[in-house]
């Protein structure tokens, strides 16, 4: 087997007297979607933030590609490949759509410390953006500033700058989150046809989304993975039943 | 690629005031009223300082409660210079024998340089905080630079420094009004460049990004803190660079170059104009010296209504002048 | 160097700490609760003073005085919170900044309308104007004693308000989550302004205080502002033991270090230069002494939500 893209070993962060992760262990292999569900409060989002290094973890490893990046910050990280949306869109609300992306596309190709040409005659810079404003759908939306999208068009400009990084691996926050049914549904098939460029770690809510897409899914619960595996052994694995339905398997 | 109608007029009103500014000084200069053109010096460096803040400022966000340090820093690298060229002492004499130098561009290199050093401590110091710790920390060490130069005696303390002949700048007269002027002037213009330069650039966008959304641009792999501690040190160079002028034009340098009020006054001529607008100090300068000499010769207490218009402007008309001018901004 | 000489400079670098906390403890509640800067803190300060050296000639009694700094301050303080500050509440930082700015403006150039350009004189009450003896010999001026009483006595008393009080608990609560309180039904509009008024009158009262020190004159406030300013960011933005830690250590350091560096670069400078290298380091000693404790804990020493 491959050796996992990003490997989490026994991770732990703590908030005062709240365990909100509490010895967590995944990995994310080439090629997959591996999902990360569980019941409101259960400390899916800040696993994402301590991966992405937006919170410093407590104790615990976070091996992406075999290195420690523990001890590196959220930029640092993202130079080295971990693309991450967030749960809350975070965006440049003055700077337009293609703006926004063109950002991502400028971080990717190396140094900012640029200062001569004008950033909006620069070719090496839009057409990327544009690209990855093309494949999220987004492209007629373009000069639009991130301020004034709609909230669905806010969610998907996130994956786009998730997508001009090019990272080796994604980590999806709720994308899916206040979105329509016909907006889930595209996002589904993007998602699906991403996994080939780099694999993605998912949190999500929308259950039709998760069993569409995932080959594997783990289960956080009060901070600790409870379950993990297929689509179908997590379906009918007890502990998660009880978890989620509150009854006896 | 232009983009919308505000941007269009704005860069007109822009260029307007640039050649009113240009104008003024020429008539006056005709008319023999060498006091106006004194005036519109003052306006075009004090314009040259808050184009530097406003890099900081206007595209980066950062609070600078404390770029007096760099203004005072440029005014006494020009009074130093100018001093020990005067009296043939040496400033130092170890690696080698430097004597200071009466000369303009030597100077304003030496600002430049030296004000953009004095900013990267402070700026490596200052930025790992952020909101309001920020604005005290730059207050305070320009408070901590204020507060020595009061006390160092050799180069005046509380008293400051004369600039006994203005110095000198290659064929030109410079004790000649219009000509100071006119140097001044073209260096605003060169700013004004720097500025739009630097906004339009990879480094700009990164710049403004960081304003916008800090996590956002960590979230894409660009460490704010490097790109905001450049920005602060061409910032304070530009400012510094302003400090020599100003130094030069009055032929004088004292610590209130230094002084918290000449701080709030560089805030205040970049958000009267406009914050982050490529104009803004410009129109902010013009702005506050022809209120403060109109006021001024009117009654003792023209900062009263100053106050009071400030207020004013905070509490009802955000954007400044280019704000009413040219509506919002658009970034395209 | 004596012990007694020694002993008068600490109690001299206490007696200036305590002033900075009554300028800090308003500055750092009003910050912790409202989220404002206040650069206007310094004016309120001066109006403290001038109000004290006003009613004290026209009554003859410091007493008088002190009360009417008390009660000008904070009726200053809850007219500017009423009229400007509140619209401030939701704005940015530059907005607060600059608008509070404008007010240093108002309120020096009015005072200086008002009062004219020369200082007034406070003289200290009759009752204080003594000196004690000190252990070790050397005497101490009463009044300046009584001033570290003074700031004794309110910082246990700003310690009972907060922790003991439902005052208190309600600016413990404002200070964590301000959205949380007013959805709970407290009365926000009148507690921010009961908080912007307690700063005042302790600014007022630290005006008024030392105002019988030094000149009472426009400006005065505002170096004590921006040193108020360095202990809160010491202490901890939010946090008023922070601010009595930071504001003790800051009169010590500065009054310590003016008297001790002067003498201490005279011991291998020799007297004129070491006078003057000491005396320009010590003037900027308390701001290296801010650099130094901000390059490790770059929110202060007690940190409020860290």
């Amino acid at each position: 087997m491959a050796e996992a893209v990003l490997s989490i070993r026994d991770l732990r962060k703590t908030f005062g007297a709240l365990k909100a992760t509490d010895g967590v262990s995944l990995d994310l292999r080439p090629g997959e979607i591996h999902a990360l569900i569980g019941p409101n409060g259960a400390g899916k989002s800040t696993l994402i933030h301590q991966i992405a290094g937006s919170i410093r973890h407590d104790s615990g490893n976070i091996h992406f590609f075999g290195h420690d990046v523990g001890t590196l910050g959220m930029a640092e990280r993202a130079r080295r490949g971990l693309g991450r949306s967030f749960q809350i869109s975070s965006l440049a609300p003055e700077f337009s759509a293609l703006r926004n992306v063109m950002l991502a596309v400028q971080a990717r190709q190396g140094s900012s410390f640029r200062f001569l040409k004008p950033v909006m005659s620069d070719r090496s810079l839009i057409e990327p953006a544009m690209a990855a404003l093309e494949r999220t759908g987004l492209a007629d939306r373009a000069r639009v500033p991130a301020a004034e999208l709609s909230h669905g068009e806010r969610r998907q400009l996130e994956i786009a700058i998730a997508l001009a990084l090019g990272p080796k691996a994604f980590l999806l926050d709720e994308p899916m989150a206040g979105m329509g049914p016909e907006g889930s549904r595209s996002l589904t098939a993007f998602l699906d046809s991403l996994r080939q460029e780099a694999p993605i770690l998912l949190v999500e809510h929308d259950m039709d989304a998760v069993f569409a897409l995932a080959d594997r899914i783990s289960v956080l619960v009060y901070g600790r993975i409870i379950a993990s595996g297929t689509v179908d052994e997590i379906r009918s694995h007890p502990e998660v039943r009880r978890a989620y339905l509150g009854e006896a398997a | 690629m232009r983009d919308g109608v505000g941007m269009t007029r704005e860069t007109l009103v822009g260029f307007v005031l640039a050649a009113l500014l240009l104008a003024f000084p020429l008539v006056a200069s005709a008319m023999d009223e060498p006091f106006y053109i004194t005036l519109a010096t003052r306006m075009a460096v004090l314009a040259l300082a808050a184009v530097g803040l406003n890099l900081a400022l206007g595209l980066g966000g950062l609070i600078s409660f404390g770029h007096a340090a760099f203004f005072g820093i440029g005014g006494y690298v020009a009074g130093i210079f100018a001093a020990h060229a005067f009296n043939q002492e040496p400033i130092f004499s170890a690696p080698f024998e430097f004597m200071g130098s009466d000369r303009m561009p030597m100077i304003w290199l030496a600002a430049l340089l030296i004000s953009a050093l004095a900013a990267l401590p402070i700026g490596a110091i200052s930025l790992r905080t952020s909101g309001v710790y920020f604005i005290m920390i730059t207050l305070a060490f320009a408070q901590m630079i204020y507060y020595f130069a009061m006390s160092w005696p050799a180069y005046g303390g509380e008293d400051g420094l004369s600039i006994l002949a203005r110095n000198a700048f290659p064929g030109l007269n410079t004790a000649n009004p219009l000509s100071l002027f006119l140097v001044c002037y073209g260096l605003l213009l060169v700013a004004l460049l720097v500025f739009a330069t630097v906004r339009n650039s990879r480094f700009g966008a990164a710049l403004q990004a960081g304003r916008q959304n800090e996590t956002r641009l960590a979230a894409v792999g660009i460490a704010p803190f490097s790109v905001r501690l450049v920005a602060f040190a061409i910032s304070a160079a530009i400012t510094g660079l302003a400090g020599a002028l100003y130094a030069d034009l009055n032929r004088f340098v004292s610590p209130s170059m230094l002084s918290w009020q000449m701080s709030g006054e560089l805030i205040v001529l970049v958000i009267l104009g406009g914050t982050g607008r490529l104009f803004g100090p410009l129109a902010g300068a013009m702005l506050f010296v022809l209120f403060e000499s109109a006021l001024g010769g009117l009654t003792e207490r023209w900062q009263f209504f100053l106050g009071l218009i400030l207020l004013g402007v905070v509490l009802f008309a955000r954007g400044g002048l280019m704000g009413i001018v040219a509506g919002k901004v658009r970034h395209g | 160097m004596s012990t007694p000489l020694l002993i008068e400079q600490l109690l001299n670098g206490l007696q200036f700490g305590v002033m900075l906390f009554l300028m800090a403890a308003g500055l750092t509640l009003i910050f912790g609760v409202m989220g404002l800067i206040n650069l206007a803190h310094g004016s309120l300060y001066m109006v403290g003073a001038f109000a004290c050296a006003a009613v004290a000639a026209a009554t003859g009694s410091f007493w008088l005085g002190l009360a009417a700094s008390l009660a000008a301050a904070a009726a200053a303080g809850a007219l500017v919170e009423l009229v400007v500050v509140r619209r401030l509440y939701d704005r940015d930082h530059l907005d607060q900044v600059l608008a509070t700015f404008a007010l240093i403006l108002i309120f020096s150039e009015g005072t200086r309308w008002l009062f004219g350009s020369f200082p007034l004189y406070l003289d200290i009450p009759a009752t204080l104007s003594g000196a004690i003896q000190l252990p070790g010999g050397g005497r101490y001026p009463l009044y300046r004693l009584a001033i570290i009483g003074v700031g004794i006595l309110v910082a246990t008393g700003l310690y009972l308000l907060i922790s003991k009080t439902r005052l208190g608990m309600r600016i413990r609560a404002g200070e964590s989550d301000r959205e949380m309180i007013a959805a709970l039904g407290v009365d926000i509009r009148t507690l921010y302004t009961v908080v912007f008024a307690l700063g005042a009158a302790l600014a007022g009262l630290a005006g008024a205080l030392v105002g019988a020190l030094q000149s009472v004159q426009v400006g005065m406030g505002e170096p004590v502002l921006i040193l108020a300013f360095v202990v809160i960011v010491i202490g901890g933005i939010g946090s008023i033991k922070g601010a009595l830690v930071g504001a003790i250590l800051v009169g010590l350091v500065d009054t310590l270090g003016r008297f001790l560096l002067p003498k201490l670069f005279s011991a291998f400078m020799g007297p004129a230069q070491g006078t003057t290298m000491g005396a320009a380091i010590a003037s900027m000693l308390i701001y290296v002494v801010m650099a130094l404790i901000l390059a490790f804990r770059p929110r202060g020493l007690f940190a409020a939500n860290a």
